[in-house]
């Protein structure tokens, strides 16, 4: 069934005790897995909406990857760990604990192969692990910012890392180069009256035939320590580099934690700041949103379901938005 | 207005008579040029001895919980751990691991409530340890301290501001303590604006002028001196000697290993030239940093400061105790307020005057104290909780002045410090 943006609802709120960061479905679409600042990461089964919580890390946890048979779990926290978790048990404990960093590790990702795991975090290197052993394969340092989001290409021979000066860096995996740089400087600034760099590129993904990349954030922020700014999604032509689209909208002040491509063509992009939280919706070559959806709470952090109507968004308020991108459901028919 | 404007703090006339010895005080001094009738063994040994203060300013409101008064693991804590410092039983927050090594040299007032949220009320309860009231303006903390501490050989200003921008200058800040007690901002770390001679002005021109300028002035003040004429001299005077002395603000004088010590952000040349400033024998220096007001993203913005602030102030501490300075040297990291313990929509902490910290060492501080706390969330005070005014005491407290005397303003006895307030006895060496 073909996804409906515009028809974009909120079909259920599922609830934690403290406000949470970030989701993301399994690969079964059997479960919802979310983390808050409670340290928690929550699994929620989303046919009965039980819950499981997993503890083990000493800080927030952010990275949430899965491995290719979809049985284990890894998460990054803000305590230099990765933790391996197996993904369904009923009282989960850790399989394995690697300090992986120093400081917070932002952002995780798996390989297409399942072979490998990357982490890139505050301590502004990219590391590359076996994800069946835990074992360290290499490390990729140039970042001259903190490392926010990672993306595997899906030859498998590339990755991808973007960073808090507004540099997509591509790295060859098996010879740990840097290849080329992407220049997303419209995703960042530096204010000399506050003296912060802000911003970043939050969020990376590659359109379907892999001739487009997309690079999520913020611009216009001209009052950073104010949450003075609004979300943008930089669409760049793989091959030359250049920016094709800045998709932007009007009337929404926040950042977009995450882009998605939909398998029907179109971008998502889930937006958190200080007009709320937003499901924002672009197609390929329109500037413009064509659609957005103002949720419960800002948005700090969502994901599609395998199925492609789903989508679960997370919030301040501790409540996760599930939402389904289709006509909502008759009343009276049920 | 009679000339009656000499600091009445005990301490203060002591220390005057002990070192400048039988030299006439008073008009000639200021007169003949500052630094006139000092000898330079008297300088030398006073510039040893002198008290002296650095205050480094965390502009827009450190937070306590990323900073001096963590609370891992609670709702209100925040992502970052706490860590052990070089005190036992003493955990700050991760994001300082250099000062974590310097504590024994700090102590720490966690029990502070100042019930104030704005940041120009907060800015001026902390520099002048005063609430603001309608009509009536106080001597910030440098003022106090420079006329507090001021002795006739030295021949600078004792009250410096070192600004990451701005525009430099004289500022407004002495209240009725007179202008030559008030900060002159060093814009970016830069030496004093205008302070070089003309080009179009040769050095013979200049020094005619200066001296015809002295023959006027001196011929006018054997009938009509006043306070005011004398401020006009002492800024003509001032002047003159920061134009003499401007290598004193001049940072490529330090070694290449030290500035590559402190580091090569604006920061790291702030902390060394503070270390500088106070090595020539300025008596206040206050660096702010710049900026705390993180209502949004507070935590990157707090890893991203104080990962710039840590290194440089924990070797501007260590440095200043190998060289034996830290025994003279008052420390004070301070705020204008905390910032709330409840994280907001954005990962941001507001406005908090209610319950957070200062760090504070050096001369006459007890070395690893820690007074006050607060509860398990850091949501309220739970023991010794103080004020911007007992705060202020302590400071004068540490350096020898007693807060208890009086300035003598015009004939009119004005406290050092607001009377309602007493020190904080367990900071105190």
């Amino acid at each position: 069934m073909a996804a409906d943006a515009k028809q974009v609802h909120l079909a259920k709120s599922l609830a934690h005790t403290a406000p949470l960061i970030n989701c993301r479905f399994d690969p079964s679409g059997q479960y919802l897995f979310a983390t808050a600042e409670d340290r928690a990461i929550i699994r929620w089964n989303l046919a009965d909406g039980s819950k499981v919580i997993f503890k083990g890390h000493d800080s927030w946890v952010r990275g949430l990857a899965f491995s290719k048979d979809g049985k284990t779990l890894v998460t990054s926290g803000f305590d230099d760990t990765l933790i391996w978790w197996p993904m369904a048990a009923d009282k989960p404990e850790p399989i394995r604990k690697v300090t992986a960093h120093k400081g917070w590790i932002r952002t995780i990702a798996v390989s297409p192969d399942g072979a490998l795991l990357a982490s890139g975090g505050n301590d502004r290197v990219v590391k590359i692990w076996n994800t069946a052993d835990g074992k360290s394969v290499a490390e990729l340092t140039g970042h001259e910012l903190d490392v926010y989001s990672l993306m595997f290409h899906p030859d498998g021979k590339h990755l991808l890392s973007g960073d808090l000066m507004g540099h997509i860096r591509q790295w060859d995996v098996a010879g740990a180069k840097e290849v080329r740089k992407f220049d997303a400087k419209d995703l960042h600034t530096y204010n000399s009256g506050q003296r912060v760099h802000f911003g970043g590129v939050r969020s990376l993904a590659l359109t379907a035939d892999r001739k487009q990349l997309l690079a999520g954030g913020l611009y216009k922020g001209t009052n950073p320590l104010g949450a003075v700014h609004e979300p943008i999604i930089l669409r760049f032509e793989w091959d030359s580099q250049k920016v094709l689209k800045k998709h932007i909208t009007t009337g929404v002040k926040g950042v977009i934690w995450r882009n998605i491509i939909h398998p029907d063509g179109f971008v998502m992009g889930c937006s958190g700041g200080s007009s709320g939280g937003y499901l924002i919706f672009w197609k390929a070559g329109e500037d413009k949103a064509f659609h957005k959806f103002k949720m419960q709470d800002t948005a700090r952090g969502m994901d599609l379901h395998p199925d492609g109507i789903q989508v679960a968004a997370v919030h301040w308020n501790k409540k996760v938005s599930l939402c389904r991108l289709e006509k909502k459901a008759d009343p009276k028919k049920k | 207005m009679k000339c009656d404007y000499a600091c009445g703090s005990e301490e203060h006339l002591i220390a005057r008579r002990q070192f400048i010895g039988g030299v006439a005080t008073g008009a000639g001094a200021v007169l003949g040029g500052l630094g006139a009738f000092a000898t330079p063994e008297a300088v030398a040994k006073m510039t040893k001895d002198q008290k002296r203060v650095i205050v480094v300013r965390m502009a827009g409101g450190l937070s306590q919980l990323e900073s001096w008064d963590p609370k891992p693991g609670t709702d209100t804590g925040g992502p970052f751990r706490s860590i052990p410092t070089s005190v036992p039983g003493i955990r700050i927050s991760e994001l300082l691991p250099h000062t974590a090594k310097v504590m024994h040299h700090l102590a720490l007032a966690r029990g502070i409530n100042t019930r104030n949220g704005d940041h120009g009320k907060g800015t001026y309860m902390m520099l002048t340890g005063r609430h603001r009231a309608p009509g009536q303006t106080h001597p910030e903390l440098g003022a106090v301290v420079a006329r507090g501490l001021d002795n006739e050989s030295l021949t600078l200003p004792g009250h410096i501001k070192v600004t990451s921008g701005g525009s430099g200058g004289r500022n407004n800040d002495a209240a009725y303590l007179g202008p030559k007690y008030a900060s002159i901002s060093l814009s970016g770390g830069k030496p004093p604006a205008y302070t070089e001679r003309p080009k179009d002005v040769t050095e013979a021109a200049a020094k005619n002028q200066n001296q015809f300028r002295k023959q006027a002035n001196d011929r006018f003040a054997q009938r009509r001196r006043t306070a005011e004429t004398d401020a006009y001299v002492q800024s003509f005077e001032q002047a003159q000697e920061l134009m003499r002395q401007r290598d004193v603000f001049d940072l490529s004088k330090e070694s290449d290993k030290d500035r590559e010590r402190y580091g090569k952000t604006q920061f790291g040349e702030h902390c060394l030239l503070a270390r500088r400033l106070v090595e020539k024998g300025i008596t206040y220096v206050q660096v702010t940093h710049s900026n705390y007001d993180t209502h949004n993203e507070n935590f990157s913005f707090h890893f991203e400061q104080l990962g710039e602030f840590d290194a440089p102030f924990a070797t501007l501490v260590a440095d200043l105790a190998a060289r034996g300075l830290l025994e003279h040297t008052l420390i004070v990291v301070l705020s204008e307020f905390g910032r709330t313990p409840r994280i907001n929509k954005y990962y941001g902490r507001d406005h908090w005057g209610n319950a957070w910290s200062v760090c504070m060492g050096g001369a006459g501080v007890a070395r690893g104290a820690v007074h006050g706390a607060t509860n398990k969330n850091g949501t309220a005070v739970s023991d010794g909780q103080v004020d911007a005014g007992h705060l202020f005491h302590t400071y004068l407290r540490a350096l020898g002045l007693n807060p208890r005397r009086n300035f003598k303003i015009g004939g009119q006895k004005i406290p050092l410090a607001d009377p309602a307030f007493e020190p904080i006895k367990e900071l105190l060496a």
